[in-house]
């Protein structure tokens, strides 16, 4: 049985399948019930009480809608790119499922093991502005496309941060895996992790990865005061529903990022407690709380503040970061927390 | 490292200061500041000229035979700092005369001859071809500096399209070479032609590779962008069109033939050969049409080009000697001549038409005799230091067996001296006043005086020029 | 049929119908599209051929960066294709001859090619040996340290890209009103209010 799974190209697929569906059923169970939190979040700021009549204490509430969603009527507007206006949707929601694989949830426990897991990740995450663009464009209506327009500049502007931010800590590390990256983190608990000597770049990072996502109060694509639900605007049951889920997968992928790169991934974070999955999966929910806050909190940006952070506050920043940090691992500084090769050098 | 990056000091030194310079201007004075970089500029690369002219003999390398210091690179490095600094200096004034003071433009300059000190160092494919963009893409800009001005906006624009077309045939040829050689370096390419016949691959890759630096020294067939350029491009950086980067771009062209295909002087021979005609004739009828002094000058600059590729053409230290020191004299005379045409103004406006310098030399004599005497340089007559320039390649043609070529420069050398003249004409026996004034800042007086006495000066010994051409030519070709 | 094998000539498919449909489709967005799709598909060669580093760049730079670029060009441009092509046939003959004689060119090199002895030993010879070192840890060997000095050219190539495009197109217009982010923020109610007791009837 076990040489099936290992030497057969049918057992291998068989076995690449099945850590697949591992990895996203619990992904897309577990989502439904952050829809839920987050919304739950939003309306305790704003001190409503939020879903509470689907199951016990609304609970099942987005179980409820996926089923809204579902069963309701595909509306296609008249005039659009019907390819591409349904590509859209499914570009979206794919891509942002495929960045999982190659997410280390515990030592070694990750689908794919490259050595560029970073930079997949990264790539995937900039081909997911296609999703928005292409839905604009195929929708053939005003509203959707100004959305599309703005959402490819505001992806493309703080794509360059983000990976500005993500080549310090490889500096660091000096390799481009993710479990290479958290196993360099390992040490004395809580203040060996990369928070403590990339501190600035953490908060670089998370607004960062709030503009990437669309999150508010960068959510000016689908700015409803402006733009009615921008690249959304024309979309309807099962395909706005896939947007919906690639958007929040792409978030809590963000959150999950952020726990790896900056907070230690599964480390847990006094040593005498053990290491474990566990660990990764409280960051994400904290990191996702924090997403949720911001969210029910601020006011929305305007378009020329938020290209202004972008391109004027994050990018020299960033940029000077990469600089001293190799500086730093170069010469040892600090008693070497910014050069922690385990490969070369 | 540490040794690869003395090497490169000087080059080192230029680009960090205008790279300092740059974030120092934009984040004073800006465009106030003009007038001091430019001079700081040109003071620099004076200073760095003198250092690599007394600097240490010998050849040494650097980066694994990328970069190359040799005898002959520091001649050419020498001759285009100088002209650049002087092009910078003489232009400062009419810069600032037409709004176009800005301060990215000496820096720009000091950029393209970072560019430029690479090309004549390069030993590598690929070295070559980034000083060669680093010196086009700077040109490319400063030609449409002025875009307020359609001329000169279709000026950049031309020499962009065209430049990057000949990059492209450039980096063709430099694929196929690089495909049958096996490495870019040019010692490796030389090796690997050598060995008797020459293969297919690497010739169309010679070929392809000479197209395209015929393209940035303006030979025939690759001059079409020439007189549209030199004409919309504003006066003082058609000046540095004029001057250093012809001899980087001749400089670069001599060393890939000898250093990487060395081993085929008679097949590059004939293309050589056959573009140098056919530039001296070019460039001798179509200047006769005329009118304006700025394409003409293009036209001429055609013509000195095909006397020049005449001299590599010989394949000899003594060609390449006589190529030398003949680029040596036409950037000196260029500076002193586009010194007068920055300078030409009628009613407070730029002027470039040649009917405007009717009797010129009434109004100012001076300036009219050291034109006069550049003209006839430029022409070739004998008495001037040009003609010992035309002399020497004519020279090393003969002595290679090209006699056919050095006929046709006789000839060509013939029919430009019309023009060269009919200039003369006007401005001492023309029939109405052209109105045409010079007012010059010093510096631009000093350039246009100090090239004429040069000129007339420099028939005693070339100021000793011989000596150092034929030891850069010895380093090259050996 | 190996996997390597079934994912190469899936790649090379998706290459090939990318690239084809990009000349062929009637629409630009479409055009852009199918690059895209030619780009993911040539970034999945690269990882066939074990170059993993460089199919992610590809991906970043060119489909994450410049295909977007382009995708915005080409949406917001009203481009009139019927135009353009009928230029395209005005030159039609002479793109043909030039391609023609490309073409005998490249026929007759491919006939009598031949490699310079030693060619193949001084290619590998630039190369660190891949059993020792991953392909990034390589190139990073390569670029930083063989061709440093080819990189940093490059470098400065990109700066007077950055400079030219400054100089030609930026203009500091004097006749506008510009915003002083910080101005703004440090503006507070003391300087900018003034606290007046009106009088009834009075005004002010």
């Amino acid at each position: 049985m076990y040489e099936f799974f290992t030497t057969t190209n049918l057992g291998i697929a068989l076995t690449i399948v099945g850590q697949v569906l591992l990895i996203v059923v619990p992904l897309l169970v577990a989502l439904a019930f952050l829809l839920y939190y987050d919304r739950k979040v939003w309306a305790a700021v704003q001190m409503r009480r939020g879903p509470n009549v689907v199951g016990a204490f609304g609970l099942l509430q987005s179980f409820a809608d996926f089923l809204k969603y579902v069963l309701k009527e595909i509306v296609v507007p008249a005039g659009a790119d019907k390819f591409v206006f349904f590509l859209a949707p499914m570009l979206s929601f794919v891509l942002a499922m495929v960045a999982w694989a190659v997410i280390p949830f515990n030592d070694r426990w990750v689908l794919a093991d490259v050595n560029v897991a970073i930079l997949f990740v990264f790539a995937v995450s900039s081909l997911e502005v296609y999703g928005v663009i292409m839905g604009g464009w195929a929708s053939n209506s005003k509203y959707p496309f100004l959305g599309s327009l703005r959402s490819a500049a505001q992806m493309i502007s703080y794509e360059v941060s983000i990976g500005l931010i993500i080549i310090g800590v490889i500096i660091s590390t000096g390799s481009m895996n993710f479990g290479d990256i958290v196993r360099a983190q390992d040490g004395a608990g809580l203040f060996s992790w990369y928070w403590l000597p990339h501190f600035p770049m953490v908060f670089l990072f998370l607004i960062s990865a709030m503009a990437e996502t669309n999150r508010p109060p960068f959510d000016l694509p689908e700015a409803e005061s402006e733009l009615v639900a921008g690249y959304q605007v024309e979309y309807s049951s099962t395909p706005f529903l896939l947007f919906m889920i690639g958007e929040y997968v792409a978030i809590v992928l963000m959150c999950t990022l952020v726990s790896i790169l900056f907070f230690g991934g599964w480390l847990s974070p006094i040593e005498a407690i053990p290491d474990g999955a566990l660990w990764l999966i409280l960051k994400i929910f904290f990191f996702f709380t924090i997403f949720a806050m911001v969210k029910a909190i601020t006011p929305r940006y305007r378009y020329d503040q938020l290209m202004r952070i972008g391109w004027k506050v994050f990018l020299p920043l960033s940029l000077i970061w990469v600089v001293l940090v190799a500086f730093f691992a170069q010469y040892g500084a600090f008693w070497g927390t910014y050069a922690r090769w385990t490969v070369g050098g | 490292m540490a040794t690869d990056l003395q090497t490169i000091l000087p080059e080192l030194i230029l680009a960090v200061y205008a790279m300092l310079a740059l974030v120092g201007a934009v984040y004073t004075g800006k465009d106030n500041l003009t007038g001091p970089i430019t001079w700081l500029t040109a003071g620099l690369m004076a200073v760095l000229a003198l250092w690599i002219g007394t600097g240490s003999a010998g050849s040494t390398q650097a980066f694994g035979g990328m970069f190359l210091s040799d005898a002959y690179a520091r001649f050419a490095k020498v001759a285009i700092l100088i002209a650049g600094a002087a092009v910078l200096l003489s232009g400062q004034e009419a810069v600032a005369r037409r709004g176009l003071g800005r301060f990215e433009y000496p820096l720009l300059i000091a950029l393209a001859t970072v560019g430029m000190m690479m090309m004549v160092s390069a030993g590598d494919l690929m070295s070559l071809y980034l000083g060669l963009e680093l010196q086009s893409l700077a040109l490319y800009v400063v030609a449409a500096m002025n875009r307020d001005s359609v001329k000169s906006t279709e000026a950049g624009m031309k020499y962009f399209v065209l430049g990057a077309l000949s990059s492209g045939l450039l980096l063709y040829g430099a694929s196929l070479t690089y495909g049958y050689a096996g490495t870019t370096l040019f010692s490796g390419i030389i090796g690997a032609a050598t060995g008797g016949e020459i293969s297919l691959g690497l010739l169309i890759g010679l070929v392809f590779v000479s197209a395209g630096l015929a393209f940035k020294i303006s030979a025939v067939p690759f001059h079409m962008w020439t007189p549209d350029v030199y004409e919309g491009a504003p006066t003082p950086v058609t000046a540095f069109f004029a001057t250093a980067p012809k001899l980087a771009a001749m400089g670069l062209f001599a060393r890939v033939l000898f250093d990487a295909f060395g081993g085929a002087v008679g097949d590059w021979q004939q293309i050589i050969s056959l573009m140098a005609i056919l530039s001296m004739a070019l460039g001798a009828v179509a200047a006769i049409g005329q009118t304006n002094i700025k394409r003409l000058m293009a036209y001429s600059s055609i013509s000195h080009m095909g006397f020049a590729l005449m001299g590599l053409s010989a394949g000899t230290a003594l060609g390449v000697q006589a190529m030398l020191v003949y680029m040596a004299i036409y950037l000196t005379m260029n500076v002193g001549t586009f010194a007068f045409i920055m300078s030409m103004e009628r009613d407070g406006k730029p002027v470039t038409e040649i009917a405007s310098l009717n009797q010129f030399a009434k109004g100012e004599p001076l300036k009219a005799l050291a034109m006069l005497v550049l003209l006839f340089s430029l022409a070739g007559v004998p008495p001037m230091v040009g003609f010992f320039g035309k002399l020497y390649v004519l020279q090393a043609a003969v002595d290679a067996g090209l006699t056919w070529l050095a006929i046709g420069g006789v000839i060509a050398s013939v029919i430009s001296a019309f023009y060269y003249l009919r200039i003369v004409y006007f401005m001492y026996f023309g029939q109405t006043e052209g109105q045409a004034q010079a007012p010059m800042s010093p510096a631009a007086w000093v350039a246009l005086m100090g090239s004429a006495a040069i000129m007339v000066l420099g028939v005693v010994n070339l100021f000793g020029i011989e000596t150092a051409a034929a030891q850069a030519a010895q380093a090259l070709v050996n | 049929m190996t996997v390597a094998d079934f994912a190469f000539y899936a790649f090379a498919v998706t290459t090939l119908v990318g690239g084809l449909f990009t000349v062929l489709a009637r629409n630009p967005v479409h055009s852009v599209l199918w690059l895209i799709m030619a780009f993911i598909g040539s970034a999945g060669l690269f990882v066939v051929l074990g170059a993993e580093f460089l199919a992610m760049l590809l991906m970043i730079v060119y489909v994450g960066a410049v295909a977007v670029l382009f995708l915005f060009v080409v949406m917001m441009l009203d481009v009139d294709f019927a135009e353009l092509k009928a230029g395209m046939a005005k030159y039609m003959p002479l793109a043909l001859l030039i391609a023609v004689v490309l073409l005998m060119q490249m026929g007759m090199i491919y006939g009598t090619w031949q490699f310079a002895d030693g060619a193949e030993a001084a290619r590998r010879a630039v190369t660190p040996d891949m059993t020792e070192v991953e392909n990034t840890a390589a190139l990073g060997q390569l670029i930083y340290d063989d061709y440093f000095l080819l990189f940093q050219l490059s470098g400065l190539v990109l700066l007077v890209a950055m400079i030219g495009a400054i100089v030609l197109t930026l203009r500091h217009r004097k006749d506008i009103k510009r915003q002083d982010v910080l101005a703004q923020m440090y503006r507070d109610p003391a300087k900018a209010l003034e606290l007046v007791d009106v009088k009834p009837g009075q005004g002010l």
